[in-house]
């Protein structure tokens, strides 16, 4: 046992001293924050700016319902300028109507206008008449409003919550989405790093040197768990940063927005009458406090253990029947790799149907629960599916465990050539 | 008492027996040769002393008991001939992290490792990194490594491969000093006359068998085709068919030959004396190591590729 620490404090000091771990670690937290937090504020706040656009309202009827809105669009009715000279009245565009009653209208802008703005407009412009519409059934004024906006506060609340949080499925499969990313990336980087490390010692010569040390079990299980831990104190660190960083950056939001937040994780689920008014941003970051981070972080951190676990020992006995030929290595991960692709495959295209046979299965069988259940986790699969698949899976690391030891304890003393699937299938037979 | 006994050992792989019925024992501070051509089963056979394979048939007895691999490998330093260092990792650190995977404890491991440092004028090395080392640098790290922790037996596959002869010489002391001090060394090469100079009890092996087992001078004696070298004021140009030996040939001046069958060097002696000859020099030729090995591996169909299990 105390041979195997070694191994592992070996292995995790020297990797962990390294300057890419370093760079990577503190890099790779801020590039995501800076890029989720950089496109919302974008999106809330610049995007396009506040347009003055003259109307030429010859019914009267526009200057009704076409409201001015204080930050994004400002209409001024019969200002008394013409296609000739409002841009030089100081307006962005002129609308004006091309027909007797006010039917067609033409917007002459400045600059092309984005589409953006234009459906901004025109769905203003529409919303306008309807409402002129439902006036001339002598419908009030304020019967209209109630009318529009009722029509727009449809929520959907997930009734097995028993505290009534809303859920948005679109946040659960965006989350789900991420995990598993997320968990397939580790297992590829880390897994590739054990690969590395074994053939890296095999290459060196070093090998036989330490298993007339220790037995050669010791040392694969010694550089897997070194390594694991490696990962998970780089999963650690992007946790705790990406926390800081992103606590950091909320204080750059809108203080409108932020108010919003706070009101919808006060009162979720609750339908004011002005909920339409909440910015989709605003929904969306109240949706993510309102998950339950612990419940995800530790599956995260047991799937991530378990796949990590579950695929690296495979990863080692590849690295140990390679040579110094690293094209040697591609086909021999090859059956490794269909899995953990073929699972992200599944993940990815199943992601909203978190409860479909498919994503129940491959969330239950080994190969592929990592990736698969990380992506349903944040839409609460059912607990005895969760208790399944791990037990599942962490019966799968043992036996992964066990067959490539058996190919490593061989593979990793032999010299000069390549050995084939037939081969390490008898060393797995013998002994 | 033996330190090392093997009782006929046995490893089989799938496509032949690369280690068959080999029985040796090998005393308390003896150097041993351990000699083979490529692919007689030499490394298997070490790899089974060392612990790293288990033999199919046969025990190991180590220092009196029956071999325990788990507990014995701290008792053994193994330099195969597969040798090699991590390459991004300090040399301190290296011989740190070997010598506490023996079982050293940290500061023990420290000191030791400055002592070997300072003899092997090493000393200023400590922070480099192993990839900056050349071979011969790095064989000597690997020296160091390997018997740091004074083991009772200690392995060296090809200890001098790609050593110029001032560090060659380094080891070789210190192979005689181990020696000296109770370690017993087991010296595989096929380097013969490294294995008469400092050998004395040598095997050879051929395909899997042990085909000779005994010290250098034994062997010797065993293979010697009594054959002298003489050297004499005049050539030899008549002898009769009566004299107690014929002639093979002429050698740095000096006239080879074979005495026959049942007579003595004194018979040739005195046939020579009757016959008026003046001697400068009378000696026995013995055969080397190196024509004994040739002689007993060549033409047998010996190069076998290593199968693993």
């Amino acid at each position: 046992m105390n041979k195997i620490w070694l191994i592992i404090k070996r292995e995790y000091i020297t990797r962990v001293r390294n300057k890419t771990f370093l760079l990577s670690t503190i890099l790779l937290p801020l590039v995501i924050v800076l890029f989720i937090v950089g496109s919302v504020f974008f999106a809330s706040t610049s995007g396009d700016s506040k347009k003055r656009i003259a109307v030429d309202d010859k019914n009267g009827v526009l200057a009704k319902f076409l409201k001015s809105d204080s930050s994004k669009m400002e209409f001024v009715f019969n200002a008394g300028v013409d296609t000739s000279n409002f841009a030089g009245k100081g307006f962005d565009g002129y609308l004006y109507s091309v027909d007797s009653v006010g039917k067609i209208l033409l917007l002459k802008t400045v600059k092309a206008a984005s589409p953006e703005t234009m459906d901004r407009i025109k769905s203003r412009l529409n919303s306008a008449y309807v409402s002129e519409k439902l006036l001339e059934k002598n419908i009030t004024v304020n019967e209209v409003d109630s009318i529009n906006n009722a029509s727009s506060s449809y929520y959907s609340v997930d009734n097995t919550d028993e505290k009534n949080k809303n859920v948005n499925s679109g946040i659960n499969a965006g989350i789900g989405m991420f995990s598993g990313i997320l968990i397939y990336m580790t297992m590829f980087i880390f897994g590739a790093m054990v690969m590395r490390g074994v053939m890296e010692e095999k290459t060196n010569r070093i090998a036989e040197v330490i298993v007339s040390s220790v037995k050669p079990f010791q040392l694969m299980m010694g550089k897997i768990l070194g390594i694991g831990a490696v990962g998970l104190t780089q999963l650690l660190l992007w946790i705790i940063l990406i926390t800081i960083i992103s606590f950091a950056a909320l204080s750059f939001l809108p203080s409108d927005m932020m108010a919003q937040v706070q009101q919808l994780q006060n009162n979720p689920g609750v339908m004011t009458p002005n909920v339409v008014q909440y910015s989709g941003t605003a929904k969306a970051i109240a949706n993510l406090s309102s998950l339950n981070w612990g419940l995800i972080l530790g599956m995260f951190l047991f799937y991530f253990i378990g796949g990590y676990l579950f695929y690296s020992s495979l990863f080692a006995a590849v690295g140990s029947v390679i040579n110094e030929d690293p094209q040697e290595a591609q086909s021999l991960m090859l059956p490794i790799m269909m899995p953990i692709i073929f699972s992200f495959i599944i993940m990815t295209s199943n992601v909203n149907t978190p409860d479909s046979p498919i994503m129940v299965w491959a969330s239950i069988i080994p190969f592929s629960s990592p990736i698969v259940m990380m992506s349903r986790i944040a839409s609460a699969p059912p607990l005895w599916q969760i208790a399944i698949s791990m037990v599942s899976l962490i019966a799968g690391f043992i036996l992964t465990t066990w067959f490539a030891a058996k190919i490593y304890r061989t593979g990793i003393l032999l010299y000069g050539k390549k050995a084939s699937w037939k081969e390490m299938i008898k060393w797995m037979r013998k002994s | 008492m033996p330190i090392l006994e093997l009782q006929n050992l046995k490893k089989y792989f799938a496509n032949q027996k690369a280690v068959d019925d080999i029985s040796v024992k090998i005393n308390k501070g003896d150097i041993f040769g351990l000699l083979g051509p490529n692919g007689a089963g030499k490394t298997t056979l070490i790899r089974m002393i060392t612990g790293i394979f288990y033999p199919d048939e046969g025990q190991i007895v180590f220092d009196g008991k029956k071999f325990d691999p788990v507990n014995d490998v701290i008792h053994i330093g193994y330099m195969p001939e597969e040798r090699g260092l991590y390459k991004k990792m300090k040399i301190g650190e290296q011989a740190m992290y070997l010598a506490q995977l023996k079982g050293m404890k940290k500061n023990i491991a420290f000191e030791k490792i400055k002592e070997w440092f300072v003899k092997f004028e090493m000393e200023s090395w400590w922070n480099k990194k192993v990839e900056d080392l050349s071979k011969g640098m790095s064989q000597k790290l690997q020296f160091v490594t390997t018997v740091l922790h004074e083991p009772k037996l200690i392995i060296l596959d090809e200890p001098f491969s790609g050593l110029d002869p001032v560090n060659s010489n380094l080891i070789k002391d210190e192979i005689y000093k181990l020696a000296q001090r109770g370690s017993t060394i087991i010296f595989s090469t096929h380097r013969m006359e490294q294995v008469e100079e400092i050998c004395n009890h040598i095997i050879l092996v051929n395909k899997g068998k042990k085909i000779l087992d005994g010290t250098v001078k034994q062997v010797k004696q065993e293979f010697k085709e009594n054959l002298f070298s003489i050297g004499l004021a005049q050539n030899l140009l008549n002898i009769n068919g009566d004299a107690p030996f014929e002639i093979k040939g002429n050698e740095k001046g000096n006239t080879v030959i074979k005495i026959n069958e049942g007579n003595s060097p004194n018979d040739v002696l005195s046939y020579l004396l009757q016959h008026g000859s003046n001697i400068h020099s009378f000696n026995e030729i013995l055969p080397s190591l190196n024509e004994i090995f040739i002689k007993l591996v060549e033409g047998t169909p010996s190069t076998r590729q290593f199968q693993a299990q």
